[in-house]
């Protein structure tokens, strides 16, 4: 199903997409105000920009640099080329430990490697720990944020699977008390895991230590209660020194969340006495998107989810309507370069109004790099009379050309511009909107002066 | 070729893939001094209000721990080992219906109130998480401005587990709001000494 579809869906229910578009906005707004706060905002951004931009440049000398020291601080240090390989060596390990139940931190590489139905087939029982990913996976959904992963979800919903799965009572939603039941159910978890499988956040190549940070605390939980600590690392996750992580640390936090800091900042150099680390370095398509020159940006990504608080369309259609493991604005350029038939409607998913790309701690390009996807679809689809991009990109999208100018138009009018746009029945986006109040007259007119 | 391909360990495989990519040679950038100059007390204090952390002295810590009549009280720091009623575990498991754990921290940052702690600092890894209460103790001069200053003074070090903590375990995944008290500690005092 391509993304038109799925955000008609998700916008059927008018209420909940009303929520959804402003607490996102909401998120936005904190990271502003957070951002606003550190006079060297921009060049910490430029920064981080250009030290992403050196480890691209240099990643085989920093994936080796990191893997010799790993090596000397006692990892267990495994290379996968895609999601299968990564699987098996979880497997492996956990065979090894005659492991059969897992505890997991929220980790977006094991969501993109399908780690968790994978083990499940060979019968073992693997706990999401992060509150929003339990949730979800209560309710068998993928998360549709990669920050904020049940944001989706009204408390009540949440309410109801907890009656059913926790015994919480019915009805009560008062998100503290649902909290502690998560926060008793999964305590029980933690200590009777023996294997713990973390994300990472960042490598550092000069010290072969990887840094993992969560809010909740819920990674430390599971690792230091395990015996063995499996971490699953992007190769595009290295960065060269110990100190350029003061650079990204005071980024991450303030464009996620708008926090100073996330709360827990877990540096892991070496196991503790008797236990064991894995780290599994995992390729699946980053070194093909490294290859393509216009996109290897997109690599540098440190899953802030700014670009998606900040998306009038990802605000308004829901994580869902991607079906992409990262969803919005940089899920659009990521996800084309793994299944771009699968994925090629995502590229459309966007006002072009450059929001994503001014927000972005890392300075991406994404909507330069969605405009640069729907060429490529375009011609990848140009044998067809009706290409696909045609059927998708209805309306205002239906002619390449008013990409450009319309990217142009919307930047620093996104408060007004997107609104005209979606919520003026010329897609599928804001089909189920009312008018807003005042018509932008001008950006009518100039549709009609350019639609032909 | 292809023959070559399948026998080359993943391991080659995905470097050789990076070095067959032409890329540029951009050099790393130099990182400035942000320094900020003022009052690193008060922006740290600051900064731990808005992570929900309080600021307490030893006579308050103690009325907290007398009017809650924690079972489990352990302190590895020197100050307050009077208030501890126990010793480190061997298991971690054995700190799960901890009440409070008091440590020492090595330094705070004054512009989001992490305090920084190394493995000799906690014992047990689990402890900070695992602990229902915690309380770092910290010297009123160990503090710098941002977290460059604070890389600059970590330095080489190598403990083999390192943290930054700024405050009690938090979540805003319903509905976004804020629940204090997820998986870790559901409060977090600092005692500037
Ligand atoms: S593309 Fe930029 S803004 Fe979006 S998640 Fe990645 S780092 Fe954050």
């Amino acid at each position: 199903m391509n993304h038109p579809t799925k955000a008609a869906e998700f916008l059927s229910d008018g209420a909940n997409a009303k929520w959804h578009d402003e607490t996102l906005w909401f998120v936005r707004d904190k990271r502003d105000s957070s951002s606003k706060t550190v006079p060297e905002w921009e060049e910490l951004r430029d920064l981080a920009s250009r030290i992403k931009d050196n480890v691209l440049d240099y990643l085989d000398t920093y994936l080796l640099e990191f893997e010799k020291n790993a090596k000397a601080n006692n990892f267990h240090v495994h290379w996968a080329k895609n999601a299968d390989e990564h699987n098996q060596i979880v497997l492996g390990i956990l065979k090894k430990h005659q492991c059969k139940a897992i505890v997991k931190s929220k980790s977006i590489l094991t969501e993109e490697c399908h780690l968790n139905p994978f083990l499940e087939k060979h019968g073992i029982e693997v706990v999401d720990t992060d509150l929003g990913e339990r949730i979800v996976q209560f309710l068998n959904q993928p998360p549709s944020h990669i920050v904020m992963p049940a944001i989706h979800l009204k408390k009540m919903a949440i309410s109801d699977i907890f009656h059913e799965k926790l015994q919480t009572e019915k009805g009560n939603d008062d998100p503290y008390y649902l909290t502690q039941a998560a926060r008793n159910h999964l305590r029980e978890k933690f200590l009777a895991a023996k294997v713990a499988i973390t994300g990472v956040n960042f490598g550092v190549a000069e010290t072969g230590e990887f840094v993992v940070c969560t809010n909740e605390g819920n990674a430390d939980m599971g690792v230091h209660l395990a015996d063995v600590h499996i971490a699953s690392m992007g190769i595009e996750k290295i960065i060269p020194k110990r100190g350029h992580l003061g650079v990204f640390l005071r980024l991450l936090a303030r464009s996620a969340t708008g926090q100073s800091i996330t709360n827990y900042n877990s540096h892991f150099r070496s196991p503790s006495a008797g236990k064991e680390m894995h780290l599994i370095l995992v390729d699946n398509g980053r070194t093909e998107q490294l290859a393509r020159e216009k996109f290897r940006n997109s690599l540098k990504c440190i899953r802030c989810g700014a670009c998606m608080n900040t998306c009038p369309i990802y605000r308004r259609s829901g994580g869902f309507s991607y079906g992409s493991t990262v969803p919005g604005p940089i899920g659009s350029i990521l996800s084309p370069g793994l299944d771009l038939q699968k994925h090629s409607s995502l590229p459309f998913a966007s006002t072009l109004c450059g929001s994503c790309s001014d927000v972005c701690p890392v300075k991406i390009n994404i909507h330069e790099q969605l405009y640069e996807w729907r060429q490529e679809i375009t011609k990848a689809q140009a044998a067809n009379a009706k290409s696909i991009s045609m059927k998708i990109a209805n309306g205002i999208f239906a002619v390449p050309f008013a990409y450009k100018i319309s990217a142009g138009m919307m930047r620093g009018a996104l408060k007004f511009l997107p609104d005209s746009i979606t919520y003026s029945g010329l897609n599928t986006w804001g089909k189920q909107r009312d008018l807003p109040e005042l018509p932008k007259e001008t950006f009518k007119q100039w549709y009609k002066k350019n639609r032909s | 070729m292809v023959q070559k391909k399948q026998i080359m360990s993943s391991r080659d495989y995905i470097l050789s893939k990076i070095r067959n990519t032409p890329r540029n040679k951009r050099p790393l950038p130099e990182i400035p001094d942000f320094k900020v100059d003022g009052e690193l007390m008060d922006r740290f204090k600051r900064s731990l209000l808005m992570n929900k952390g309080g600021i307490v002295d030893a006579k308050q810590l103690e009325e907290f721990i007398d009017s809650h009549q924690f079972k489990k009280v352990l302190s590895l720091s020197e100050e307050f080992r009077s208030f501890a009623n126990m010793d480190i575990p061997s298991d971690a498991h054995q700190l799960a219906d901890l009440d409070m754990a008091i440590i020492s921290g090595q330094f705070g940052v004054a512009e989001n109130a992490a305090i920084w702690l190394e493995e000799r600092d906690m014992g047990l890894r689990a402890l900070p998480f695992i602990t229902e209460h915690l309380v770092i103790v910290l010297e009123k001069d160990q503090l710098v401005s941002n977290m460059h200053e604070a890389y600059e003074r970590i330095g080489k070090g190598a403990s083999g587990f390192g943290l930054f903590i700024a405050g009690p375990s938090k979540t805003a995944d319903i509905e976004q709001s804020l629940v204090i008290g997820a998986h870790g500690a559901k409060s977090m005092r600092v005692i500037l000494m």
